[in-house]
């Protein structure tokens, strides 16, 4: 049953040294003030897996505490290379399993179906099954095709940000709603942050993406939690700041001095400035 | 009007390949240009997919991601990722998908994933994210890219999504059934392939461009149609049209 509790003791609650951990959200409601928080907590040796790395992991794989990266396009959306990321790839300092988005979307959801692999039709005259021993295939039984197959995704920690919660610990996601409730019920534990806590979630429609307060661990509310990623209805994406962020990951000595200065010592109350900034206007 | 960029009549040379009647899996960057050109002059009624899962999105400006809140905003309806590569994109519900690349090879084979040896790189680029399933789930594939001869390769490092493979009877021979890349459109030319072997030849040359151009251009002995067209010139409204989207994108990222 999910529980509220502050950033700080939910990430150190649910998030260990070697765990595998998937912070999903693509594009939309990125769970930036926890990956902030897991940076200065220092949580090492994470098998990260999100399927667009983004800035978040750029930043964590920069700080030194990946092992591994499990992701299926990892570049800064419109604008270019994640450099840290890029960087130790490069230099060979960073495993990788990677994998196409089709694959991974098929992954999260055959983890959360509690199957022991996920079967599609792709990767065929491609190059990536030759370099990752894990796309594999399976032959149909009643048709003959050759399909391929990827094993499921069962992270131990799943970390998503989120619109609201109600009193009773559901959680509500809406707009871009990505794999993330894939990914919550794939994990073992999940972390979940959320713009706001509300009694009652009012009128919605009955489709409305909810995770049962009984499929959550533990829930922290942090107002402008996924800037610079955005929250639908909340605030927009800081799309300069993805740009910006081009030439503060560039070099590793500036990365580090940004890393100090606006995470190391800084912690989840300054996101909700950037909310404001960033504002929709109320309707 | 006659001034226009390179990069003005690629992209509107694409837009001019779409109609109302395609549903258009969009990729971010010049193909998301293209759509919305054409969106937004003879074909208004084109559907556009981004893989974030919007359906049918109609943006006012460009995104900089494939899934800006712009898009869901817009759009009919928005679906989770996971019923957008099974259910709309393996599911057969789309007629183009229209694809960027760092590297092509002369059967549209794209590159999008390293340069170098895969385990030691000496350029790690983004990786395929949804083209490998794009390349081969969707009814056709145009690909739009500016020429070059880091870009135009004799021979691709890596295989990130396949186009004709090593020629005519590739992808049946893989069980693929789509048609694969149509359509290459550059700065310089458009090509397509060729009926008999798939290879991309030169069909259409952009006004002014001359065939050493190309050939200066591209890493393997380019062929060309034994009708060449000319590309008509971009018209004042397709300029207008494209000049004031990207300007009305710049200042709302710079936001």
């Amino acid at each position: 049953m999910a529980e509220f509790m502050s950033l700080r003791d939910a990430i150190a609650a649910n998030l260990r040294d070697g765990d595998s951990v998937a912070m999903e959200g693509f594009t939309h409601l990125i769970p930036y003030a926890a990956g902030h928080e897991v940076i200065r907590q220092g949580q090492k040796d994470l098998t990260l897996i999100r399927m667009t790395p983004d800035i978040i992991y750029d930043q964590i794989v920069g700080m030194g505490q990946a092992k591994k990266l499990v992701f299926s396009w990892a570049g800064n959306p419109g604008v270019g290379s994640l450099h840290r990321v890029r960087e130790e790839i490069e230099a060979g300092r960073l495993a990788i399993e990677e994998h196409s988005h089709a694959a991974m979307a098929n992954a999260f959801e055959a983890g959360a179906a509690n199957l022991p692999f996920a079967v599609f039709r792709g990767y065929r005259g491609v190059d990536l099954p030759k370099v990752n021993p894990n796309i594999r295939s399976v032959t149909c039984p009643y048709t003959g095709e050759v399909l391929a197959t990827v094993p499921a995704v069962r992270p131990d920690v799943a970390i998503i940000h989120a619109l609201k919660a109600d009193r009773e610990g559901n959680v509500l996601l809406e707009g871009i709603v990505g794999v993330q409730k894939e990914a919550v019920l794939a994990s073992k534990r999940s972390v979940v942050t959320v713009e706001e806590i509300v009694e009652d979630f009012g009128p919605r429609s009955t489709n409305a993406v909810i995770l049962p307060a009984w499929t959550v661990t533990a829930i922290a509310q942090v107002p402008g939690g996924a800037h610079p990623s955005y929250a639908q209805g909340y605030y927009k994406r800081d799309n300069a700041f993805y740009i910006a962020w081009d030439k503060i990951a560039r070099d590793k000595a500036v990365f580090l001095k940004w890393m100090e200065e606006n995470v190391l010592a800084s912690g989840p109350e300054t996101f909700a400035a950037q909310a404001r900034r960033f504002a929709v206007a109320a309707e | 009007m006659t001034d226009y960029t390179p990069t003005e009549i690629m992209t509107i040379a694409a837009a001019r390949l779409l109609t109302n009647d395609e549903v258009c899996f969009v990729g971010i960057g010049a193909p998301s240009a293209a759509c919305n050109l054409a969106r937004l002059t003879h074909a208004p009624k084109i559907t556009l997919i981004y893989e974030s899962g919007t359906l049918s999105t109609r943006p006012s400006v460009l995104p900089l991601s494939i899934g800006d809140g712009e898009l869901c905003d817009t759009a009919l309806t928005t679906v989770s990722v996971p019923e957008m590569f099974r259910y709309w994109l393996q599911g057969g519900r789309i007629t183009i998908g229209f694809l960027g690349g760092a590297q092509i090879d002369r059967f549209a084979n794209l590159n999008t994933t390293v340069v170098g040896p895969y385990d030691a790189p000496k350029v790690r680029l983004p990786g395929g994210g949804g083209a490998p399933e794009i390349a081969i789930n969707c009814g056709q594939i145009f690909i739009i890219m500016a020429m070059g001869q880091r870009a135009f390769m004799d021979k691709l490092p890596f295989i990130t999504s396949l186009g004709h493979g090593t020629g005519k009877g590739s992808r049946e021979a893989l069980g693929v059934k789509t048609r694969g890349p149509t359509q290459l459109i550059t700065d310089l030319c458009i090509f397509e392939p060729d009926p008999e072997t798939s290879e991309l030849t030169v069909t259409s040359l952009h006004p002014g461009v001359t065939r050493e151009q190309i050939q200066e251009n591209c890493g393997w002995p380019v062929k060309f149609a034994a009708a060449v067209r000319e590309t008509p010139a971009p018209d004042a409204t397709e300029l207008s049209v494209l000049r004031d989207l990207h300007a009305r994108t710049k200042a709302a990222h710079a936001a």
